[in-house]
């Protein structure tokens, strides 16, 4: 293991649990955003350099963003008087322990972690852009129709609802 | 460089943390958030497979995690307006709050 792994994963473990754990939302946000920037230094470590700003700019960029303006449109900026976690919660963390520890057992005795990594890898947006224009030319534009309509859908669910 | 052990472990305990949170907090956006987390946390397993792989130049693993933070980022702008739709209807974002089901 080496130190900027150990550094990015204790950084990013830390930021998730604030995200989850503190009592005001608009601090649960902005500790997310330190969980997200924490993922793409770990893609950029895995050599995947477009992905990781694609990360910072989707992820930190606009879904941050988003979730700090819905904070602020539902009045969540004020931190509860009342508990912040629900009645079951000691059910809810049980089962993530025991997620956690099947998927930790289970990846220690895989024989794919014992896999080296390739010698020399290369994802440059060329290659990429090509990929995405030939080979996934189809799932491109899927995707493009499917934010079309998460655009649409969005506005017109949160749209005020007329005055019959 | 840091074997694949390491990776798969910090997006284990990724989820894990992203499911406690979307099981035990009342607020509809955490829960959110802490979905996000669980589709992070994918998307990390991907890329490191990819990187692990024996042949990278396919760029199967990088082209599903593309795809995947489009889709990621669609659920987020519908989740987000549902919520707050319904707190506009309900007058309070807390998911066990919500427990009627006449409009």
């Amino acid at each position: 293991m080496t130190i900027p792994f150990a550094i990015i994963a204790v950084l990013t473990i830390a930021a998730a649990v604030g995200a989850m754990m503190l009592r005001n939302l608009v601090h649960c946000s902005l500790a997310l955003v330190v969980a997200f920037v924490g993922l793409a230094a770990a893609y950029l470590q895995l050599d995947a350099q477009f992905v990781g700003f694609a990360q910072v700019l989707v992820y930190v960029g606009a879904v941050a963003i988003l979730i700090v303006f819905a904070v602020l449109l539902t009045r969540g900026g004020e931190a509860p008087e009342k508990s912040v976690f629900s009645s079951s919660w000691i059910w809810g963390t049980l089962v993530a322990a025991g997620v956690f520890g099947m998927l930790a057992w289970t990846i220690n005795n895989s024989f794919a972690s014992q896999r080296e990594p390739a010698e020399k890898v290369e994802a440059t947006v060329k290659q990429i852009g090509d990929a995405l224009m030939t080979k996934f030319v189809l799932p491109l534009e899927v995707i493009g129709l499917l934010l079309t309509a998460a655009l649409i859908g969005a506005v017109i669910i949160a749209m005020k609802e007329e005055k019959k | 460089m840091t074997p694949l052990v390491g990776y798969l472990l910090l997006s284990a305990m990724l989820f894990a943390i992203g499911l406690a949170g979307a099981l035990t907090r009342r607020n509809a956006i955490i829960v959110l958030i802490g979905i996000e987390l669980m589709l992070n946390a994918a998307n990390l397993n991907f890329i490191a497979f990819w990187r692990f792989s024996e042949h990278p130049e396919a760029l199967t693993g990088i082209m599903f995690v593309i795809f995947s933070i489009g889709v990621a980022a669609a659920e987020a702008a519908v989740g987000l307006a549902l919520i707050i739709a319904i707190y506009r209807h309900y007058k309070t974002s807390n998911v066990d709050e919500m427990d009627s089901l006449k409009g």
